[in-house]
Formats: structure tokens, sequence, C-alpha cells
């Protein structure tokens, strides 16, 4: 009995340990994981500029009153400001771009990803197969290896450099990017689909009646991956928009500070842009990101 | 070896088995593909075969609408009482016919141009040189010369600027109007279908259903196609075209010193596949580097970010520890930052002059060239890589690991398996059984990583050596660099398709062996 009972206590022990050690490797890495964060919003708010170290030693607004209003450097004590137009760095007209062609591309990818993965999903036609083989070989060549291309056939169409180029690249890509959407709708049970038929309704009907209100989850989850993507991306704005910075979106504006010209006078300034640009996408990811696990895996569980 | 010999083996013996079956599988898996290679063209040619003898079949047996059919599109149609659809196949018919005399025929007959030019860029023997009066056979596009009336010599042809052809339309517009003839073309065998099939219906004695039900049926029997037209048309416009285009790109000379509008370039043939593989000593020997670095970078990336992902998320999920909820979060927070942010503050922080090898100096220390060394770099971009994604693996296995059965782990622990023989036989089985389709993903999205190398180091540090990259490029930052930067659009485009066939044969070969391996996995 003796024996038992300090064997169990030796055991009781040894998890304490475990788990203790466990907290350790855990704080540890959430220091790793959130000190450039922390450091980020740090230098945000740093006066010392582009000789910030790990930690500022004056603290300043001025990151952020730069943004909206950017100043030339004092002169005679006084600061002389920049006119809106002729702002090397106009942010939010960036931020705008980015919310315009963010909201258009939106919308468009939404309805496109939605109607190709319903009809893979629910739909059976004769070349389905020969479709979704397709879609798979098709998402295999790099995204951006057509680049030159698309610019080209942009400049015919007369897009040249315009932001609705960004949008139409965005969402025309957007249907190859169906098969979250896909695995959603095959859990939904075809005996809803059955039934509906058999009441006499068109699949055009079951679609707009009985799928799409079911579908809120995905539908949200959709529209806040396609609203993010623009937001993040810098191959395209780069390459389409070359150097016409009115048109730029958020994160080549953002590249563009840390050139080597004007990284040393920029550098707190990027990181006040960025922590700006940073909220509201990190706000939306975490609300979307429980969607993201039973995306990526749900096919699978299915087998 | 069966069930009960592998039974038997040692742990040493049993992980030597599989190691040694997973070689000896790669074959088998190669053979596999190339059979699956030759099925397809196989059912292709089958598909093609079978199209022609239904083709020729329909015409013997059609009545004159159907016969008529093949000629004027929707004559049948018509006849047989469907006017509003033969209607609609003239009208197809008609368009195309317009198509093809204003714009279709032009740049057919402009795809492979014979030029005389005054000048042209030439390299021979790798020395860059102009050589004059040279006719060029196969170029893309044509020279129109305009007539300049002169007062004193009379008329004479003058080439400039304008009367070139701009290559590039040429090529786009070919493509353009191959893509449309294909389109026409299976339109064209519909209307021949469709004649056929009301005179059989006809003969039945039924009548052919109306063109306002046929238009009902889009709405659901054929809600596919209605579904599907305007993503597909999207995609042909802005994905395939632009595709197909840089893939003809791979056989041209558009480079720098063929550049339209202003310039031709013109078919080289494999010459460019040929110059990065061995002809092309500073480009090839590049490429060699540039594609070990993207093979070695993609497996590490893939396989530290998996493992310790999953080792993270078993820690956090372990039952008897606290605030699951916080920890999470934390590590989300850090993934909801956009990456091209996190990563440049990353390339900030560790600069050679930026606040950490600043504050290493100010403590008296060597700094450290994390990004300005190749060696140093190449470890720095896979460690940041491991901070940018082992939450995505930690998020993705913590759900993982809450939907396996609780009661596998009791049995287990009633049959005496500790915390680590659980581990082994029931966790891991159970997450690689399922994360194999996402190991397959991720590992394509490394092999086509943009954002971790370009905002960390931007390929470099760049050596001479190097043929416009630098030595933590991969294939596809050296490709958005080819095209953005020196203008080498022909070399992307080779690039651009060896990537594809790199990820096309990867994710077949993983598939297949996944495919094959499943029946072990049953006993194992």
């Amino acid at each position: 009995m003796t024996n038992t009972s300090s064997m169990q206590a030796g055991y009781a022990a040894k998890k304490k340990a475990v788990n203790t050690l466990i907290y350790v490797i855990l704080t540890i890495m959430v220091l790793i994981w959130i000190s450039p964060i922390v450091w980020l919003v740090l230098a945000s708010f740093s006066g010392d500029g582009v000789s910030t170290g790990l930690v500022p030693k004056t603290f300043t607004f001025d990151n952020y009153m730069r943004l909206a209003h950017d100043y030339y450097k004092e002169q005679d004590g006084t600061i002389v400001y920049y006119e809106a137009s002729e702002m090397p760095f106009p942010y939010f007209k960036w931020i705008l771009n980015t919310f315009i062609v963010a909201v258009l591309s939106c919308v468009i990818s939404t309805l496109i990803i939605l109607m190709v993965s319903y009809a893979f999903s629910r739909l059976r036609f004769k070349s389905r197969k020969t479709f979704l083989n397709l879609g798979l070989i098709l998402g295999m060549f790099p995204g951006f290896m057509s680049m030159a291309a698309t610019y080209s056939i942009m400049e015919i169409i007369g897009l040249k450099q315009n932001l609705f180029a960004l949008v139409i690249v965005y969402s025309a890509g957007a249907g190859l990017g169906y098969q979250v959407a896909k695995g959603f709708f095959d859990t939904i049970p075809r005996s809803l689909d059955e039934a509906a038929k058999i009441d006499g309704a068109t699949r055009n009907q079951i679609f707009w009646i009985i799928i799409l209100p079911l579908s809120k989850p995905i539908i949200v989850y959709t529209a806040l991956t396609t609203f993010i993507g623009p937001w993040a991306d810098y191959i395209f704005v780069s390459y389409f928009m070359k150097d016409n910075s009115d048109s730029y979106t958020i994160a080549l504006g953002l590249y563009r500070m840390l050139g080597q010209e004007t990284r040393n006078e920029y550098f707190t300034v990027f990181c006040a842009g960025a922590v700006l640009i940073a909220i509201p996408i990190t706000i939306l990811f975490v609300i979307m990101q429980r969607f993201y696990v039973a995306g990526v895996t749900g096919g699978a569980v299915k087998g | 070896m069966d069930f009960l010999d592998y039974a038997q083996l040692t742990t040493g013996q049993k992980i030597s088995y599989k190691i040694k079956s997973f070689f000896t599988g790669i074959p088998g898996a190669i053979a596999g593909i190339v059979r699956a290679v030759i099925n397809f063209f196989k059912g292709i040619f089958t598909w093609i075969g079978k199209g022609f003898a239904g083709y020729g079949s329909r015409f013997v047996k059609g009545d004159i609408g159907t016969k008529l059919s093949y000629v004027i599109m929707g004559a049948g149609s018509a006849l047989h009482g469907q006017i509003g659809k033969g209607l609609c196949f003239l009208a197809a018919e008609i368009g195309y016919i317009m198509f093809m005399m204003n714009f279709g025929l032009t740049y057919i007959s402009k795809i492979y141009g014979n030029v005389h030019f005054d000048e042209v860029n030439v390299e021979i023997n790798g020395v860059k040189q102009i050589a004059e009066n040279v006719d060029v056979n196969g170029v893309v596009g044509n020279v129109s010369p305009i007539y300049d009336v002169d007062p004193i010599f009379g008329a004479r042809s003058v080439v400039n600027l304008d009367s070139l052809d701009d290559s590039n339309k040429v090529l786009l517009f070919f493509v353009m109007t191959v893509i449309v003839s294909i389109a026409f073309f299976a339109v064209y065998i519909t209307n021949t279908k469709s004649a056929f099939k009301s005179q059989e219906i006809i003969a039945e004695g039924n009548k052919p259903i109306s063109f306002i039900e046929e238009l009902k049926m889009f709405l659901d029997e054929r809600f596919h196609v209605t579904m599907l037209v305007i993503p597909v048309v999207g995609l042909l416009v802005f994905t395939v075209l632009p595709i197909i285009f840089t893939i003809f790109m791979a056989f041209t000379n558009y480079d720098k010193e063929h550049q339209p509008p202003g310039n031709m370039y013109w078919w080289v043939g494999f010459k460019n596949f040929a110059d990065i593989f061995y002809s092309n000593p500073d480009k090839s020997a590049t490429f060699g580097k540039i594609l070990l670095w993207t093979l070695v970078w993609a497996v590490f990336a893939t396989f530290t970010n998996y493992i310790f992902g999953i080792i993270l998320a078993l820690m956090i999920n372990k039952k008897e520890i606290k605030f699951k909820g916080f920890w999470r979060t934390m590590f989300v927070v850090t993934a909801a930052v956009p990456q091209f942010v996190t990563l440049l503050i990353c390339s900030l922080l560790l600069a050679d002059s930026g606040p950490i090898n600043d504050t290493l100096k100010s403590m008296g220390m060597q700094t450290i060239p994390f990004l300005s060394d190749a060696g140093w770099a190449r470890v720095t971009v896979i460690v940041v890589n491991m901070w940018v994604g082992i939450p995505y693996t930690m998020l993705i296995s913590s759900g993982l690991l809450m939907n396996i059965p609780e009661d596998l782990y009791e049995s287990a622990r009633i049959d005496g398996a500790n915390a680590f023989q659980q581990f082994t036989k029931i966790t891991f089985p159970y997450i690689f059984f399922v994360t194999t389709p996402y190991l397959i993903t991720t590992f394509v999205g490394n092999i086509n990583n943009f954002n971790v190398i370009y905002f960390l180091t931007g390929g470099g540090p760049s050596p001479a050596s190097y043929y416009k990259a630098g030595q933590t490029d991969l294939l596809v930052t050296w490709l958005y660099k080819l095209t953005t930067q020196s203008s080498d659009f022909n070399l992307a485009a080779v690039i651009g398709i060896i990537v594809f066939i790199i990820c096309a044969a990867g994710s077949l070969i993983t598939f297949n062996m996944s495919k094959a391996s499943k029946n072990e996995e049953e006993f194992s």
C-alpha cells in the first residue's frame, strides 16, 4: 500500500515538473513571438528616428501625425507642411485605394467563389471531373508567372496603371479558390436538395432559397479572405503600378518608405503606418481563424 | 513482407523498413505518373477518335436539315422547328466569320513573319554586337512599309517605328484567336449534335422542346452552365490566356534587347531552355544553385514548421495546461499581422546596423551578419519562416487534436500505453494522415514562397557570379526579378514553366505514394 502511494506521489511530482517545464517553454515562446510586434508598436512612438534601439529613448506622436500631414524638416524653428497633393508618401490615399480595390474584389470574388463551389459541390454534370482537374493544373502555375502578359492585356483594354486592373486580377483568379467553400457545401445534407426537388423547385431556386441561407459562415469567411487579400499583396501592385505612386496600395506604399533614400527619414513613420494598418487586419483575421482551420482540414477528414 | 513479419520487427527495424519502403516506392510512384500521363493522352485520343466517328455517323444518318447544319450552322435546328436555337447558332457562325476576316486571320498570318532588319542586336560567343542587314524568319509580327512622297525622288519606302508590329500584341491576339476558334469549334459540334438529336426526337413522333423551355433549362438541368460561365470566361481571359502567352514567350528571344514596341522578338525554339540547363554558363550555374537552394529551403521550411507547430499545439492542448485560450490567442495575433509588415520588421531588426546588432555592439560583442552573409542569411530566413509559420500549423493541428476520439486514448491507457506510446501510436499517425494534403500544399507553397525571401533579404547577398539573382533567391523571386528588373521575359517564362513542372510532379508523386501507402497504414 505505502509503496503504491509513494509511487503515486512520485508520479504526481514528475507530472508537476513536466507541466512547469511546459509553462516555462510556452512563456519563453510567447515572448519570442510577441517581442517583434511590441518593438513595432514602441518604434512607432519613437522620437529617435532611424537610431531607435530595442527600446526608444524618447516618445512622440509625430510619426502618426506625419502619416496624415507630412512635413518638411524644421526650418528656423518652424515646421513647414506639404500640401496634401505633393506629399511623397500619401498614406491615406493609399489606404483609400486599397479599400476601394478590396471592397470591389471582395464582392466580385465572393460571388464567383460561391458560384463555382456550388456548381462543383451540388451539381453533377458530364465534364465536372475534367474541370476540377484543369483547375488543379492551372493552380500549379506560379501566380505571377504571367504577370507581364496580364499587364499587356490591361494595356490593350485601357487599364494601364489603373486600380480596376488590380480588381480584375484579384477577382478573375478567384474561380480557382473554391476548395474551402466546396468543402463546406459538401457537408450540407443532399436530402435537403432532393426534398426541394420533389416539391418542384429548380436548382436555381434551391441555390438561393435553401443553400445560401445555410451558408452564412462560409460567406463570411470567403468575404473576409478576399477582402484581406489586396491589403497584403505586393507583387502585382508593384509590377502594375510601376512608379505611379498615386495608385499604390498600402503594402507597396509602405515598402517604398523603406527604400534606400528614404529609409533613414521614414523609418519610424513606416512603423506608425504599419501599426495602423495591422490593427484592423489582425481583428478580421482573429474573427475568421476558426473558419480557416475547418477550411484547410475539412476536406481531408472526410477522406 | 506481410503483417505478421512486420509486427515482429523491433522499432528500429520498423523505422528502417519504412524508410526503405519509402525510397523503393519512389520508382513505382514515378511509373504511376508516367502511366497516368500515358492514359491521359490515350483518353484524349480515344475521345477525339470517338468525336470524329460520331461526327461522321451523324452526317451519314442525318436528314437534309442535319446535313445542312454541317455547313450552315443552325439550319438543322431551324428545319426541325427550333427556330430560336437555330438563329443563335447562325449568329455564332456569322460572328466567328466576321471575327476571323477582320481580326483573327491577320494575326495568324503574322505569327511567323519574315522581316529584314537594318540593325539587329545579336550575341555571338557571348559578346553582344550589332549585325547589319539581317533577314530573320519567324518574327512575331511584320513590318508594314509606309510610303512617304518625297518631292524630288518620288515615292520611296520609309520604315519608321510606327510601322513595326508590336510583337506582344501579335502574340496575344494570336493566342486569343486560337482560344476563340476552339470555343467556336465546340459550338459547331454542339450544333451538329443538337440538329441530329432533334431529328431523332421527330422520328420518334415527338416535338422538340421550344426555345423558351430550352432557356429555362439553364436555371435547372443546365444550372451549372449558368453558374460557371462568368468564372470560366474570367479565368480564360485573365489566367489561361496570359499563361499560354507566357509559355509561348519561353520560346522567343523576348529580352531587354528585343522589347516591343520599337523592337520585335522572334522564335528561337528551345534555346532558352538550353541556355538555362547547359549552354550558357552564367545562367545555368545560377539556375543550378538556385534550384538546389529552393528545394533545400522548401524541405526545411515545410518540416520545421510542421514539427514544431505540432509540438506547440500538443503543449497548449495538454489537459493540465491552463489558460489555453490565452496562449493560443498570443500566437494567433502574430500570425494575423499582415506578413509584409512582420517580415519587414524582422528585416529592420536584423539589419547590419539594426537594433539587435547595435545592442550587441554596445554590449561589446561582435555583430552578426544575419542578412548579409550567405550562410547566415539562409539560416535566418528559415528561422524567421518558423516564426511566421508555426502559429498556422499550431492553429490547424489544435483543431485536429480536439477531433481525436477520447476513447482511443482511454483504451490505450487500459492496455498500459504510456504518454510517449500514445503519441507515437495514436496522435501522430492521426495528425499525419489527416494533414498529408496540407503538407503537400505547404510544400508547394514554400517552393513559391515569395514574401519571406523578398521582404527579408531581397534575395541577397548577390555576388557577381549569379545572373541577376542572389544567394537566398528562390526560383520564384528570381522569376520576379527577371520580369521586373532586367526584362528577361523569356527567361522568366522558362523558370515559370520549370516551377510548374516541379510543383506538379511533386504533388503527383506524394499523392500517388500516399494512396499506395494507405493500405499499409490500415494495419501498422
